[in-house]
């Protein structure tokens, strides 16, 4: 350790970043479409529970509560590492790929599931009633009147758990998933350099800082009304 | 069926591990009790800076701060603290550099649940208590930040009940808390169980706490 060359040498080595780039790469690509799969079921999935949940049908209630209270109080670490080992002793094989993405979908969902039936809460019964009494249907009400109420509430905390949840597709370096992490942890060994660890870092804030900024953004727009 | 239960709720193996498992469950435990407070504490510090600074310059680096953390996924730090730090000379051991990472994520989350609550409390009541003679400090103390922290206590709990479930990642550099103790077990009885198990002892943590959560943010959205 010989002061600021060294330091470059090893956190900052070019010729380590040259080689590994499209490592790095390859993985931003897997995280972003994780991510973005993850994001697309895992809010259809909580958007159609809510619904469900409006029903008011307590045998279909119920399991949804303890579905979203379950998948809100595991850590998704362990939702993915009993899909990931469990699942083949039953003889159901399954890609890193799959079990990252099914075990975050599940977890959104939860949360998802969650915000926008407080959403839904919030908007007065008379909102669809109202809607009844013109003679639209309760489907019809509940999709042109109290969803978009609903969802307008629930976007704020949901923006923020679709950070967190993204971010967690690290977790599947785990599994073995070729994201960025598992990439970058396989070139630092490989190279006997962490080099790679900091342009995994620096692949992260490209992929996670706009995101962050989006959050402001959504948070000054749609959180004070 | 059969093989389900083989291989889930194997009550011989649950036998066999469960002192193992609780070994690692008050790993978990103590963790999270370092990691909350400490988490917490800097998180009200950044907020006090946020909000009570007049200095533009410190708000904008807490700014950047908080938002560096917010998109930095907790394991890409854990990781890079632990395999980074020896190439530095600096050989942190397990548990430090667990904690670093934690308390550097949390801060930032910490922050901005302290910041929303501390935006809440009108500017009256620090102009009232600075007319009574209190100091900025003491008015702070005594009557900012306990109103602050009343108006985000759901946030509070949430943010906490999320860090116990963070502290499961430490598996990944063998720290022994329940997931790492869950997983070792596994390997001995070549079962998923031991990580079944080590799921229900989760639950059984923490799904009352999410309930309570629940209720606190239920009593919120009334009042």
């Amino acid at each position: 350790m010989s002061g600021d060359s060294g330091f470059l040498f090893t956190f900052f080595n070019l010729a380590v970043a040259k080689q590994y780039w499209p490592a790095i790469g390859m993985g931003m690509l897997v995280t972003v479409g994780v991510g973005l799969a993850v994001v697309a079921t895992g809010t259809a999935l909580g958007l159609a529970l809510a619904v469900l949940r409006s029903f008011g049908l307590r045998l279909l209630a119920l399991p949804i509560v303890v579905f979203a209270d379950v998948m809100r109080s595991l850590p998704p670490l362990v939702v993915m590492i009993v899909l990931y080992f469990g699942l083949p002793a039953l003889g159901l094989p399954m890609s890193a790929f799959a079990v990252t993405w099914v075990a975050l979908s599940l977890v959104l969902a939860a949360y998802a599931e969650e915000s926008i039936w407080a959403g839904i809460l919030a908007v007065p019964p008379g909102q669809l009633e109202a809607a009844r009494s013109t003679g639209m249907g309760w489907w019809q009400g509940m999709r042109c009147v109290v969803l978009p109420q609903a969802l307008r509430r629930a976007v704020p905390p949901l923006t923020n758990r679709i950070i967190a949840t993204t971010k967690n597709t690290a977790l599947g370096s785990v599994v073995a998933l070729n994201e960025i992490l598992n990439n970058a942890q396989g070139a630092t060994s490989h190279a006997g350099n962490p080099t790679p660890l900091v342009m995994a870092s620096v692949a992260y804030l490209i992929v996670f800082m706009p995101l962050v900024f989006a959050s402001r953004g959504v948070e000054r727009r749609w959180g004070r009304a | 069926m059969q093989s389900f239960v083989q291989n889930f709720f194997n009550l011989e193996i649950y036998a066999a591990v469960l002192p193992y498992l609780l070994q690692g469950l008050w790993t978990t435990v103590w963790l999270s009790a370092i990691v909350i407070p400490l988490g917490a504490a800097a998180g009200l510090a950044l907020a006090l800076g946020l909000t009570q600074s007049a200095g533009r310059l410190v708000r904008g680096a807490i700014v950047v701060w908080v938002d560096f953390f917010r998109a930095f996924p907790p394991l890409v730090l854990l990781i890079l603290i632990y395999f980074g730090g020896p190439f530095l000379g600096v050989e942190l051991n397990k548990v430090s550099a667990v904690v670093l990472a934690f308390v550097l994520n949390n801060s930032s989350y910490f922050a901005e649940v302290f910041r929303a609550g501390l935006e809440g409390v009108d500017k009256g009541q620090m102009e009232a208590s600075r007319s009574t003679g209190l100091t900025r400090a003491q008015a702070l103390r005594h009557v900012v930040v306990p109103q602050a922290v009343r108006n985000v206590l759901p946030d509070l709990v949430g943010n906490g009940i999320e860090i116990v479930k963070l502290t499961s990642i430490a598996s990944v550099v063998a720290i022994p808390e329940l997931l790492r103790s869950a997983r070792d077990a596994q390997s001995l009885v070549f079962n998923p169980s031991p990580v079944m198990l080590a799921a229900l002892i989760y639950l059984a943590l923490l799904w009352p706490l999410t309930r309570w959560l629940g209720r606190l943010e239920h009593r919120r959205a009334r009042a």
